[in-house]
Parts: C-alpha cells; sequence; structure tokens
C-alpha cells in the first residue's frame, strides 16, 4: 500500500509519529541482559499489531561471554514493515545498545549505515571504573565520526528508580522505549506483559510494568522522531513463529509419534519445543546417547511402523549417513531434519549457511538416492513436514527437510493452518499380508512398493543393508543387485514426473535468472524486484525440490541470457590466483544445476554467517548484469 | 506387560506353531560355530512360548552372529555394525507388544557399539540381548576383539595382542539400572536354554554374555572348560536360572548367590580363576525407560488433532 493511502489510518490515532511503510530496529546487549526477550516480544507485538515482520537472532557462540565484549553481543534484530517482510533487509534504521562495546559487533557486520539512529546507555559516561568511561567517550565520539544519529539514553540509570537490579530489568524499560518509538499503543501491550510475568508473582509484574511504563515514558518526552509503520489486520487469522517451532508443530500436524534426536545447535529448539507440546499429541521425544543411535532409534521406530523423526545439523548429519544408506537400502521411511549451519567440522554453529546441500544427496556410501526438500519460509517449515512424512511414506525411504540458521530463529507471521486428519499418520494396517506378494513387491514401472510390519501375519522378513532379492533374501548376484539399485533409483523418476515445473518470480524470459533455495527467497525477490521497477529484465526462480529436481529447469533456463545462483555457500571467486574456469570450485547449487542441465550456470556464492542483505544481492546483480552487457 | 498399554491388539487366533514356524533360511555358519547351538535354544524357545512370529523380531549389527535374523522365520533386522541396540529401542518404544531378541557380537557390541550397549542397559527397555562371544572378529577373518586375550594372536596382532581383554560382565554389572546379566556356554544346551528362557521372561534389559567357539579361529579358546566342566562356576540359586537337576548335577562346582547381590555379582564377574554361569544380577524393580516412550499410544486422531490445535492457538495472532 502506498504511504499517502496509509497515512489516513495513522491520522486516525492521532499520532505525531513520522510514516514510514518498514523500519529495521535492532537490540543488543551483553548475553543475559534479555535483549533477545525483549526483541521477541516487541516482534510478537507488531505482529499481532497487523504489521509484517521477520527477525534474526543474534547469538554469541558461547552462554555467557565476558561482558561489554565486541565479540559477544547477543539480541535481536527485527524488520516491521506495513505489508508482509520476507526478509532481515540490509541496514537498520534503529540500534538500541545496552552498552557501547557491543554495538562495534554489529558495525563489524555492516548492520549500520550513516544515519542509524544509535540509542546508546549513557550510563557508562558515569561509571566508576575510569577505564570504561574513557571507552565510552572514545566509543561515542566515533559513533558520531561514522555519522550514526547517537541518542545517549540513561537507561540504567532510569532502571534503578524501580529495581536494585538494573541488569535484569534494562530490557523491559527498553521494550517501552521501542513501543513508544513505534507508536505502539501502550494499554493494548500491557496485558502481554502482565501475562508473561504473572507465573513470578504480582511483585515481579508489578515491577515490570512500573518499568514498561517508565521507558515508554521517557522515549514520549525525550525522542523526537518517532515512527508509525502502519499496519494492514489480515483477512484471515494468522500465526506467527519461528522456523524450528514451525518445523516442531509441522512434525505434531503429521501425526509424527517419535522425534529421536541428540542436542545441536541451531536445531535443537525444535525439540525443546517438542518435549514440551508432543506428549499431549501423543508422541515422543527421545534424547539419544549419540548422533548416530537417534536415527538408529528413529529407524526402528519406523520399521516397527510408527512414524517417526530425526533432527541434527550438519555435524550431527554427517554421523548419521551410515543410517541414511540403510534406509535407502531397506526402504525403510523416515523424516530426517537438517537445520543447517556454518561449516565445514563445526564450523559456525550458530550462523547461516548452505553447506549441506550435496551431503544430503549424495553422503552415504554407495549409489543412495533418497528425496531432499527445502522449504523457504517459516510456513514452508511447517507444511514440508506433513508432505515430507507422506513422500517417506509413499515412497518408503528417507526424505531429508533442510532448513537452516536462518529459518530456524527467524520469526513471521503466516496464515494459521486449517488442520487435516488426512495430514495425520494413518495407523498401521494390522490385518494379514498376502505370503504370496514379496516384502519388496517393486512395481517394475515406479520402483514403488508397500511393506510389511512386524504384527502382520504373513508378512515376515528380514530387511538388511546387504544386496537383496526382492523377497529381503542377502543376493550378490549381478542382475538382481542391477535390479534393486534400479528400482530404488527409479522412485526419484516417479517423484520428479508428479512434480510441476516451478515458477518463475518476474517474466518468463530475459537477460539474468537467479536461482536459489531455502531462506534467501525473500531477499533474492526483493533484489529482483528492485532491479524490475528500474526496468532491468531480471527474474528469480527458488527450488523446493533438491532431489529430485523439479522438471524443466533446462528449458526455463534456456529463455534467459545468463543464469546464476545465489547461495549462503562457498565459490571460488573468479580472478583469484589459479582460479579460471578450469579449477574455480562453483557453490553447491550451481555444480548440481550445471551437472544437472548442461547449462553454464554461474554462481555468486558467499559465506558471510548472516542472511543476504537484499542490498548485497542487488549489488551484485547489477555487476554481474554489466558484464552481461558487455558480452552482448 | 506392566503398566504398558498397546494400540495393536490383534484377535489371536487358535493355532500351534512348530519348530519349523521358526525355521528361516538354512544357517551358513562354519560347521562347530556356536552360533548354530544359539539358533536352536531360541527357536525351541519361540515353540515352547508359542510367540508368534509375526509378533517377533530378531535385531542384529553386523558379523557372524548378527547372521541370527536371516535364519528365523520371525520378523527380523540385520542392520548396520555395532548398531544393534538404538534400532531395537526404537522398535520397543512404542511396540511393547512384539517379543524382541538382540543378537550381538563381541565386535559389534564391545567394540564398535559400546556406547549403545552401555546405555541400552542404562535405559532398560524389554530386550532379551544375547552377546554371543567368541573372543574374535570371525566374518572379517580372525582380528582381535575386545575380548581376546592378552596375548592371544590374531592376523591384526600376530605376535599377540598387546591390550588386556575388556570384561562384559563387569561392564554390564557397572552400569547404572542394570537389570538382569547371565552367563552360559554353548556347549550346554539345557543351560544354554534356560538362561535365554530367563532373559525373554525378565521385564526389562536381560544381557546374556554366551561364551562360545568360533572353530576356525578360536578353536582353543574355550577349550579347557569344555572338557573340564570344573572349570565352570554354577551361580546356584532358588532365584536363579531354573536348571534340571541331572544337569545340576554335571557342574562339580557351584556357588550360592544370591542373583539381588549386586556387590557379589561383580565379584563373581571378575574371577579369573573360573568362568561363573548362571544368573549374576536380576532387580526387577529397576527403571522402564520404555513405560515412558510408549506414553501416549492411543489417542485417537481427534485428540491428537485437538492437541496440535491448541498448541497452534497459542501463536495466534
Amino acid at each position: 500500500m502506498p504511504l499517502d493511502q496509509l497515512e489516513g489510518a495513522a491520522k486516525s490515532q492521532g499520532q505525531a509519529a513520522r510514516l514510514v511503510s518498514q523500519h529495521i530496529v535492532e537490540i543488543v546487549s551483553d548475553s543475559g541482559e534479555g535483549a533477545q526477550t525483549c526483541g521477541q516480544i516487541f516482534a510478537d507485538l507488531c505482529a499481532r499489531n497487523g504489521n509484517g515482520i521477520w527477525t534474526v537472532e543474534i547469538i554469541p557462540a558461547e552462554i555467557e561471554p565476558p561482558s561489554r565484549s565486541r565479540a559477544g553481543a547477543s539480541g535481536n534484530r527485527i524488520r516491521i514493515g506495513s505489508a508482509r517482510v520476507t526478509n532481515a533487509g540490509d541496514a537498520a534504521d534503529v540500534v538500541v545498545a545496552l552498552n557501547e562495546q557491543v554495538l562495534y559487533s554489529r558495525i563489524d557486520a555492516g548492520a549500520l549505515h550513516a544515519g542509524t539512529r544509535v540509542f546508546v546507555d549513557e550510563s557508562w559516561a558515569s561509571d566508576p571504573d575510569e577505564a570504561v568511561r574513557a571507552r565510552y567517550a572514545e566509543a561515542v565520539a566515533d559513533f558520531r565520526q561514522r555519522g550514526y544519529a547517537v541518542i545517549e539514553v540513561p537507561i540504567e540509570s532510569e532502571c534503578r528508580r524501580f529495581t536494585d537490579e538494573p541488569r535484569k530489568g534494562k530490557n523491559m524499560w527498553v521494550l517501552g522505549l521501542l513501543c513508544a518509538l513505534y507508536d505502539l499503543d501502550e494499554a493494548r501491550v500491557r496485558p502481554g506483559i502482565a501475562a508473561r510475568f504473572r507465573k513470578k508473582g504480582e511483585a515481579v509484574v508489578q515491577k515490570n510494568l512500573d518499568l514498561f511504563a517508565a521507558g515508554y515514558r521517557w522515549a514520549l518526552d525525550h525522542v523526537e522522531d518517532r515512527f508509525h509503520v502502519p499496519s494492514a489486520p489480515a483477512s484471515e487469522p494468522m500465526v506467527v513463529m519461528n522456523g524450528n517451532q514451525a518445523l516442531a508443530l509441522g512434525i505434531m500436524a503429521a501425526g509424527i509419534e517419535v522425534c529421536s534426536m541428540y542436542p545441536i545447535t541451531p536445531a535443537t529448539s525444535a525439540s525443546h519445543f517438542l518435549a514440551a507440546n508432543f506428549e499431549r499429541a501423543g508422541g515422543f521425544v527421545h534424547q539419544a546417547e549419540d548422533e548416530i543411535a537417534a536415527i538408529g532409534f528413529a529407524i526402528g521406530c519406523s520399521y516397527a511402523g510408527k512414524t517417526a523423526v530425526t533432527i541434527t545439523s550438519g555435524p550431527g548429519f554427517a554421523l548419521k549417513t551410515e543410517f541414511i544408506g540403510f534406509a535407502v537400502m531397506a526402504e525403510i521411511p523416515l523424516v530426517i531434519v537438517v537445520v543447517q549451519r556454518g561449516g565445514p567440522s563445526t564450523g559456525l554453529p550458530t550462523k547461516i549457511e548452505q553447506g549441506d546441500l550435496l551431503a544430503a544427496l549424495y553422503a552415504s556410501p554407495g549409489d543412495s538416492p533418497k528425496i531432499v526438500l527445502a522449504p523457504a519460509t517459516i510456513e514452508e517449515c511447517f507444511h514440508f513436514l506433513i508432505t515430507a512424512r507422506k513422500l517417506a511414506e509413499e515412497f518408503r525411504g528417507p526424505v531429508i527437510v533442510l532448513s537452516d540458521a536462518n529459518l530456524a530463529t527467524g520469526q513471521q507471521p503466516f496464515p494459521k493452518p486449517t488442520l487435516s486428519e488426512a495430514w495425520l499418520a494413518p495407523p498401521v494396517d494390522p490385518s494379514d499380508w498376502n505370503p504370496e506378494v514379496p516384502p519388496f513387491d517393486w512395481d517394475p514401472r515406479t520402483g514403488l512398493s508397500r511393506r510389511p510390519v512386524p504384527g502382520q501375519r504373513g508378512g515376515q522378513y528380514v530387511v538388511t543393508g546387504l544386496a537383496h532379492d526382492d523377497q529381503g533374501h542377502v543376493a550378490y548376484e549381478s542382475a538382481v543387485n542391477q535390479r534393486a539399485m534400479n528400482m530404488r533409483s527409479r522412485k526419484l523418476a516417479t517423484l520428479r514426473a508428479a512434480l510441476k515445473p516451478p515458477a518463475v518470480h518476474g517474466a518468463d524470459r530475459g537477460d539474468l535468472l537467479v536461482v536459489g533455495w531455502g531462506s534467501t527467497l525473500g531477499a533474492i525477490e526483493e533484489a529482483v524486484d528492485s532491479l524490475r521497477a528500474r526496468g532491468l529484465a531480471v527474474s528469480s526462480l527458488h527450488l523446493r525440490f533438491l532431489s529430485p529436481l523439479e522438471p524443466g529447469l533446462a528449458e526455463i533456463f534456456s529463455r534467459f541470457r545468463k543464469v546464476l545462483t545465489v547461495e549462503v555457500n562457498y565459490a571460488d571467486e573468479p580472478g583469484q590466483p589459479f582460479i579460471d574456469p578450469g579449477s574455480r570450485r562453483y557453490s553447491q547449487l550451481a555444480q548440481l544445476l550445471r551437472s544437472h542441465t548442461l547449462v553454464d550456470v554461474d554462481c555468486w556464492g558467499t559465506v558471510p554467517g548472516s542472511p543476504l542483505p537484499p542490498g548485497r544481492i542487488e549489488e551484485h546483480l547489477l555487476s554481474v548484469l554489466g558484464e552481461t552487457k558487455k558480452e552482448s | 506387560m506392566s503398566a504398558v498399554i498397546t494400540d495393536w491388539e490383534t484377535a489371536p487366533e487358535p493355532r500351534v506353531c512348530t519348530l519349523e514356524d521358526y525355521r528361516g533360511a538354512e544357517a551358513r555358519w562354519c560347521p562347530g560355530c556356536g552360533d548354530h547351538a544359539v539358533l536352536n535354544a531360541v527357536q525351541r524357545l519361540a515353540r515352547d512360548k508359542q510367540l508368534p512370529p509375526e509378533k517377533t523380531v530378531v535385531v542384529s549389527g553386523i558379523g557372524c552372529s548378527s547372521r541370527f535374523p536371516h535364519y528365523m522365520a520371525t520378523y527380523g533386522f540385520h542392520g548396520l555394525h555395532g548398531r544393534a541396540f538404538p534400532v531395537a529401542c526404537g522398535v520397543r518404544s512404542r511396540r511393547p507388544d512384539l517379543n524382541i531378541f538382540v543378537v550381538t557380537g563381541d565386535g559389534d557390541c564391545c567394540a564398535i557399539g559400546t556406547a549403545h550397549w552401555i546405555h541400552a542397559i542404562r535405559y532398560n527397555m524389554k530386550l532379551a540381548i544375547l552377546l554371543l562371544d567368541n573372543n574374535i572378529y570371525g566374518l572379517t577373518k580372525s582380528q582381535t576383539s575386545p575380548t581376546t586375550r592378552l596375548g592371544e594372536r590374531s592376523s591384526t596382532h600376530p605376535q599377540g595382542s598387546f591390550v588386556a581383554p575388556l570384561n562384559p560382565l563387569s561392564v554390564t554389572l557397572g552400569i547404572a539400572n542394570v537389570s538382569f546379566v547371565a552367563q552360559t556356554v554353548d556347549w550346554n544346551p539345557p543351560h544354554l536354554y534356560a538362561t535365554i528362557r530367563a532373559a525373554h521372561e525378565h521385564d526389562g534389559a536381560a544381557f546374556v554374555r554366551v561364551l562360545q567357539r568360533c572353530p576356525h579361529f578360536t578353536s582353543h579358546v574355550f577349550q579347557e572348560p569344555q572338557r573340564d566342566f570344573g572349570r565352570l562356576l554354577l551361580a546356584d540359586h532358588p532365584d536363579g536360572i531354573p536348571i534340571d537337576p541331572a544337569v545340576r548335577s554335571l557342574f562339580p562346582n557351584r556357588i550360592h548367590h544370591d542373583p539381588r547381590d549386586l556387590p557379589s555379582a561383580r565379584e563373581l564377574a571378575a574371577r579369573d580363576d573360573v568362568y561363573p554361569i548362571g544368573l549374576l544380577y536380576r532387580n526387577r524393580d529397576a527403571l522402564r525407560y520404555d513405560q515412558a516412550t510408549s506414553r501416549g499410544l492411543g489417542k485417537t486422531p481427534a485428540e491428537k488433532l485437538a492437541a496440535v490445535e491448541e498448541t497452534l492457538e497459542r501463536f495466534t495472532i
């Protein structure tokens, strides 16, 4: 909606705040000061207000790193919009920093630009430690030098009026400041805060409400520039959650009975959520002794006719690969969720990367064809679990769902799903099995087969990871092996035949087609839209199925002069020493698409450890288009 | 089964299963291999207890002994090296109605699968666990195993092994929540049968170590106690492994041992002058993890949907 149309709505609320269609705000603090909670509540309030939001958690790798350190910043970025928000955006418009040192980590991350409003706690200016005072003064001068609009706020001294432990209360005071800054109705916010602290007793509720009110009041009295992001109430019921919560709810809505896991960042919060909620839906979370046991347990469960999921991240996935190959070989349905983080090895545990794509496709001994899906939004994190569970059973094998750290902690509203009994795993048929039907009764056309489950009389068979015939009998004969490999592979072709070609975002032909997958969807499309608005012939395409690949790609690619993947993945940069077209290692999606389509797909692969901002993508695409034009 | 509900009950039909109903593919172990004796004992037990073949699952890992499921006509799971335990626990987690046997070897259980062994004992889910211990890797042709005796020669240690062997009984008896530990030998079929039967009847994880010969690579290892029953020490107690008086009289060395006495069980397990056989330890009151994992079984689709809806509602804006 254009701003002039929205203005009326704002005026009716009688506020003097400046109208903006979208804004990016960050709150950062030392770990343990509640900046994340503050950010989450603020995002939730904006979503409840009818705004579009997207959030990114700012997480240090340690639980409580040294205070006032550049590397220890903890907090949240919230992008608020008057319409749907699909990504975290570029530079922040507003940053609230509980100390000046943590702000530097955001500066280093490129999260600020000249003009960003920086609210910083000025209490450090009167700290008893002279060194702290000096560092504060030096930093604030530096911030001004960098062109930030610095607003010094007496956060700690204001909080001391209500609490002896300002470290634990500042976040609510800041929440009050943010709500006033963004013109949210104080009266509508208070019940939510009261509900959040109710369990801790009346005194705690009152203290937090007082802190909130004081922050709100201070902002009204002292901050001249306030903002109003008009909201458009949704026409249907909406929910707001992060990607890991959506995965967990999808698991419940799919009627999966067991989640077997081993703790690993950034996947574990999905299991935390299940542990608290699963049992009422008839499910159970098994915390195994290691990653291998976690998938083995899930496979045992599934073999016995009960649907199971295992959730992990890159290093854990690496340990599971032998069992994944077994599930392919023995044709045991299983959903494996991989919430990707930065690699290789232990890598960047809390940060985003898309580097497990090829491992998901190929990292098992021998040829082990399996289905791989990748949700691109929070909403898809929910729905893809339901799809994955069905595909696992229909195609009798493992299905990998690749999420990432950006989706895991990012919050976004989406239409509330209407649950359906058809989504639930059906109870397994306990009736007799016709002993004439082999346990691997492959349909020679599709490779599909039904499986007997323990308890079914007449269906007794042995699953084995050894080469076997359709009876499940160990068989090393060449013809038998060739046929079984053929049947397991055929299933992917069968699935692909049921898929539609992916939709192209923008015109279906042009100079440049950007191809992406996973959580980069919103940022890529925002960049493409911006370039299209400038008259450039750029389109994009986003893959949800990585194995099998969606059909029609080569044909779509042929309608563009250049095809380029944009990935949060490593790729050699052309022009570096020894890097030429022969030696260049392409990023993973590009490798896959090149081999699949025989099109000379280029790539922009980068590994910043943070979500790709649309502005950076746009900048890169412009340079690519410049090159393309030169070629013609 | 105590305090465990199942959503998987089929109406039993009258039928009588014979040994044939439990015999799968022809066993391809070497002649004289101890695995044959264990297979016979399990098939006889299944027949005697009339275990429905479709309700019986044999889970194994990799190795000679792990070929076991192929030779049964029940459901079978011939999995990955060292990973029989997690699979069996997964099968058990939501299927209290099944009879589950875990068959593993000294390499499978005590080397590559050690972590799972320890935790499976701690979980104490109802499983009859048979460790077929011949002190050697057979399938891969004579490599040192964790139970190979010090100085014993193998393909990987032609001058003799360097490291003291691990005692599977002592290890198992040291694990928290252990509930059943017994030892038997492949060359005494009545004792072997009675021990496996007691394991199957135990409500929890029943760990049985079977001392057995590999005719190819370790035929000498248990030769002494095989020829001289005096080298075996029979743990004897009214609560122990019930055996026929005639069989009992074969064992000249017997010790009165109460299977509830854990310190004595540990002492007995650690003896290296004799081979203790019989029931070393049983605790019928140990916590059962499968009673937790089977929670929520039998929820109707409507109940499930209501629970999901209620959870979803908390996110509604």
